[in-house]
Parts: C-alpha cells; structure tokens; sequence
C-alpha cells in the first residue's frame, strides 16, 4: 500500500511539470510581453523597464521558468497588478467565502442526488424514472447564465426572498448571503448528477450478486438498499473526490453575480482588469487541485475496493 | 434475464444477439434503423438541421443581415406586429430577434469550427497512440493528462486572454482543448482491436501500419467519432457563451453570450426579451445535441446493449 502511494506520487511529477510547462508557454511565450497592456498607451519607456524587472520579463526564458517553478514551490506568485497585493494571500483570503458557498451547496447536491437516482433506479423503465431523467436532460440545456439571472431578479429583487448580493464576514450572517448562490448551485447541478448516479446504481442492477439476492428471498427494497447502494459507491466515491478539490474554486459566476469575495470573483476581476499574474496563479492553482484530487481517489479507490490491484 | 439454467441463458442471449444484429446488417445501418423508430432523436436531428439552416443563410445574408438598424423606439416590449419586433428591441432600438439569429450563427460556426480543428488531433493523436503503444503513447497519454488537468475553462479563459479576445480565439481554445475525450476513447478501442484477428490478417497480407490504423482499424471505430461530435458540439457552443459574456470572446456583434451579458443591466428595469430570446434559442438547440447524443450512444455503441 505505501509503495502504491509512494509512485502515485511520483507519477505526478511529469504531469505537474506539464502543466506548468503549459502555463508557461501561454503566458510567457505565447501571451508575449504583458508590460504594454497592463500600462496602457500613455507608458514611458521608464516605467516598462521597471515593470518589466518586477515580473522578470527582462531575464531570459529559461530563467523565467525555474522562478516559475519556485513560484509553485513556495506558492508564492508575486503581486497582483491592479491591486498590489501579494496572490498568496489574496488566494487564502478567498478560501473561506468560497467554501461557505461550496460545501453546503455540495453537500445537499450530493445527498440530492444520491436520493433521487436511487429513487429512479428503483422505478427504472417506469413512467417516474422517464420523467425524472427527462427533467434532468431539461434542466441541463438551460445555461447557468439563466439561472442566475432569472433567481436574482424574480427570487431577490421581485419577490425579496433572498438578498440580491453581498456578503457578511461575521458568521451566521454569511450564510443569509449564499442561501440563493446555494440554491441555483444545486438546481444547476442535480441534473448532472442524477443522471450520472441513475446510470452507476443501474449498472449494479444487472449484475450476478443482485439475482442472488433476490433468489435467497430478500426483499427489493433490502437488496437495493444493502447491496446496490454499497456496490455503487464506487463509482459514486470516484465522482464525489474528483469534485472535492474543485469546491475551492467555487463556482466563479455565482459568486461574481452575488458579490461573493471568494477566488470565482477574483478570477473575474482579474479577467476584467487583464491581470495577468492572478489568471496564471489560478489555472496553476486548479491545475495542483485537480491532480492530488485524482491522486486522493486513486488511493481511496484501492481501500473502498479492494478488487483494484496494486499493480 | 430470469432464466435458471445456463443453457437458456445462452439460448436467449443468442436470440437476443440475433434480434440486435440481425444477419448481413452493418452497424451503421443497424444504428440507422434502431434511430429511424426513435422519434425523439429524429425530432432532435431536425431541431439542429433547422439550426445549421439559419447559421448557413444568415451567413450568406439572407437573414438579419441588417441586424444593425434601429427598427424602433429603445426598449420596445415584443409584440406579433412585425417580425422584426417579435422578440422586441434592444437599447439602441435593433431588433432582438435579428440578434438572436445573428447569435445562432455565432454559435453554430464555433461548434463547427471547433469540431473541425479537434476531431482529426483527437483521431490522429488517439490512434497513434493506441496502436503504436510503448512511447508514442506516453507522450500522448502525458500530453492528453496534463491539458485535462488544468480545468476546462479555466485553460479556455487563459487561452482567451492570451491570444487576445475575438472569435478567433475562441475557434482556437475550443479546438486546441476539446480533443481529449475523443483521443481518450479512440486510444481504448485501438487497443482493443489491433490485437484482434482481423488486423492480424491484414498484417499477414501485408498491409503497411498506415493502411491498418486508417483502413482497417480506423472505420470500426468511427462511429465513436459520431458520438463525440454531438457531446462536443453542444459544450462548444455553452462554452462561447460563457466566453463572450466574460468579455473575452466576440466583440462587436451579437452572440448569445453578449447577449445574456446586455441583459444582467437590463433586468432592473424589467427589460426580460433579450435574455429570454438568447436562452431560448441556446435552450432548444443544446437539448437537441442533449437528446440526440444520447441516442446515438445507444445506436452506436453496442457496449450498452
């Protein structure tokens, strides 16, 4: 077990380092000499050279790349240009407003979803469970843009239900602000969720040990709940980890739309203000997230299922 | 399958193997005759050929071709006096719905456009490495693993940003990006088949590598292709959306995303048509690529049987 961890671990590296290869060559190669854009027009040749040293275009390529890679190291990726402040901790910061928002929505998604698609597998062919996966692919082709749009204006500003946007730092008051966040989150989400459970659970359906079960008289509710529902867990596990570490980023339209000050709202700020420090900072940072993500559930798959030989 | 005894088992398998693929039928035809009777799907085919339809003559111009002029009072609500005002105005007066169908071509292009440039480095990419293995396929499988790992929109949004906003960079994001899935599967199923015995017997006749990943592997996994293109399609065109309405895709003519993003300011005062007519229009057509892709899945694949 330690050894399978130990090279999962070292597998990692390449597809790190790829990814900061990528990010390297968009941003420094391919993006070109940022200086003229973040100074504008009216820029003397005086404040280019400065600007210039401070980010470290004056230095050649390949130098350029190893401060990159201490920048990932030390998580340390200098200072935002609009604002000045260090990245390191506008991202620490933004941590916590994010996750209000992300780990309730999540949870109820989650625990939503895994309801419902039992509930349709249960019913499976029937006219509930063709309803329900028709609503699901229904709820999937309206754009999120939609639903945010249409929640902040009839559920907040129409109806008051919700406030429209802001946020609260104190903390029984923040969750007032992300109520509705929360809720377009989940309408949003579930479809997909449901779908992809719906189709795991089902999976299990047709297989030997279920006809056992049957066959030895335990009743169709006992065989879903004590033998379905645990064999699905995998594939059910596999999803929820892969999502985990993307809770961090929360989801950057609602919280732009509801004045959330989380990483969503500062990546759009940073788009807006062509900051380009903060957007490479941020791809770095979801890039590292999503890989120990997929590490995390290569490991966690061995222990749920003992089956994946540690080859 | 209720069936005790192995040997009715295998009987109604092979009946229903036989009821499946009747004999001297291909799988495109096969699939073709198994869409025929699903109504929906041909509904949804139809939705999108109409679509493909209004794309292709409003680009030659003979729709919404002056979608630029004022054809009223800012603001006007939709009403069924003219067609021109049937989604109502925008707030220089043009014609919502000659934006939306401006909008419609918008996104038809950059999922046709996107499929273009990322479907042959999926195939290409996914066979090579599948059928050549050993290093071949750890340099695509690192290269495909890395470009998954940053998340999607993220890397559209840098690529975006990067290259500069405008149409262009979307057709360049979206195509540079979306190939992964469909090098993925393709890679799976050469795996699968060059081992099988057929390739082995186009080998025996001498068919060089070239000959056997295109001619002979190549067709029987095509239909992957097929299925792809609808998932990819549809994310193509939720993914301009959300592009131009970051400001980073297109400038300066109406697409959906622009739209939606007109409409965050509009809604305070009441002003609903333009984000009705943009979500509408994206509404149907992505339920359409919805609907059919997943009927195409159950026609093609014959894994889900």
């Amino acid at each position: 077990m330690f050894e399978y961890i130990v090279r999962k671990l070292l597998q990692t590296i390449p597809t790190i380092f790829g990814v900061a290869l990528i990010i390297f060559i968009l941003f420094n190669l391919v993006g070109g000499d940022p200086t003229y854009q973040m100074l504008g027009k009216h820029a003397n040749q005086k404040q280019i050279q400065e600007l210039r040293h401070e980010y470290g275009f004056d230095q050649p390529k390949y130098i350029q790349f190893v401060q990159y890679l201490k920048q990932i190291v030390t998580f340390d990726f200098g200072r935002s240009y609009a604002t000045k402040q260090p990245i390191g901790k506008m991202i620490l910061r933004g941590i916590g407003p994010s996750l209000t928002l992300a780990i309730p929505a999540f949870l109820l998604t989650t625990f939503l979803s895994v309801i419902i698609g039992l509930f349709v597998s249960y019913f499976r062919g029937t006219f509930t469970d063709k309803s329900v996966v028709v609503a699901c692919v229904f709820g999937m082709s309206l754009p999120m843009l939609a639903y945010i749009l249409f929640g902040q204006y009839f559920l907040a500003y129409k109806l008051g239900w919700f406030p429209i946007s802001g946020f609260e730092v104190t903390f029984p008051e923040r969750f007032e602000y992300v109520m509705l966040p929360i809720l377009i989150w989940v309408s949003v989400s579930v479809g997909y969720d449901v779908r992809f459970y719906r189709t795991a659970i089902l999976e299990e359906v047709g297989q030997d040990y279920v006809r056992t079960a049957r066959a030895k008289g335990l009743s169709e509710p006992r065989v879903f709940m004590k033998h379905v529902l645990k064999n699905s867990m995998v594939p059910i596990l596999t999803n929820l980890v892969i999502e985990i570490p993307m809770l961090i980023l929360g989801s950057f339209l609602l919280e732009s739309f509801f004045g959330i000050p989380g990483l969503g709202s500062i990546t759009i700020d940073a788009i807006h203000n062509s900051d380009f420090p903060i957007i490479k900072a941020m791809t770095t940072l979801q890039a590292l997230l999503f890989i120990f993500g997929n590490l995390a559930t290569d490991i966690l798959y061995t222990v749920v299922d003992p089956r994946v030989r540690l080859k | 399958m209720t069936s005790n005894t192995g040997a009715t088992t295998i009987e109604t398998l092979s009946e229903q193997a036989a009821l499946i693929a009747p004999k001297g039928r291909s799988l495109w035809k096969d699939a073709y005759c198994r869409l025929k009777k699903d109504r929906l799907a041909i509904i949804c085919f139809f939705i999108i050929i109409f679509y493909a339809l209004v794309a292709l003559l409003t680009k030659i111009g003979v729709f919404a071709s002056s979608w630029e002029d004022a054809v009223g009072p800012a603001y006007q609500p939709p009403s069924f006096d003219s067609i021109q005002l049937l989604f109502g105005t925008d707030i220089f007066g043009r014609s919502v719905f000659y934006k939306v169908i401006h909008g419609t071509r918008i996104a038809m292009s950059v999922g046709l456009v996107s499929s273009v440039i990322s479907i042959p480095i999926g195939v290409l990419l996914g066979s090579m490495s599948g059928y050549f293995g050993r290093w071949v396929d750890d340099i695509v499988v690192w290269f495909y693993t890395t470009l998954s790992s940053i998340p999607n929109i993220m890397l559209l949004i840098a690529i975006t940003f990067v290259l500069g906003k405008g149409i262009t960079s979307i057709y360049i994001a979206l195509g540079a990006t979306a190939w992964v899935g469909l090098a993925r599967v393709i890679r799976g199923e050469f795996m699968k088949h060059k081992e099988r015995d057929y390739v082995v017997a186009a080998e025996g006749i001498g068919a060089s590598n070239v000959s056997r990943i295109f001619k002979h592997i190549l067709p029987n996994v095509s239909h992957f292709i097929i299925i792809n293109l609808s998932i990819q399609f549809m994310a193509a065109i939720k993914a301009e959306v959300i592009l131009s309405f970051l400001g980073l895709g297109v400038q300066g003519q109406p697409s959906w995303g622009v739209m939606i993003d007109d409409a965050k300011l509009e809604l305070a005062r009441g002003v609903w048509w333009q984000l009705a007519g943009a979500t509408v229009a994206m509404f149907f057509v992505v339920l359409a690529f919805n609907i059919l892709g997943d009927s195409l899945r159950d026609a093609l694949d014959p894994k889900i049987k």
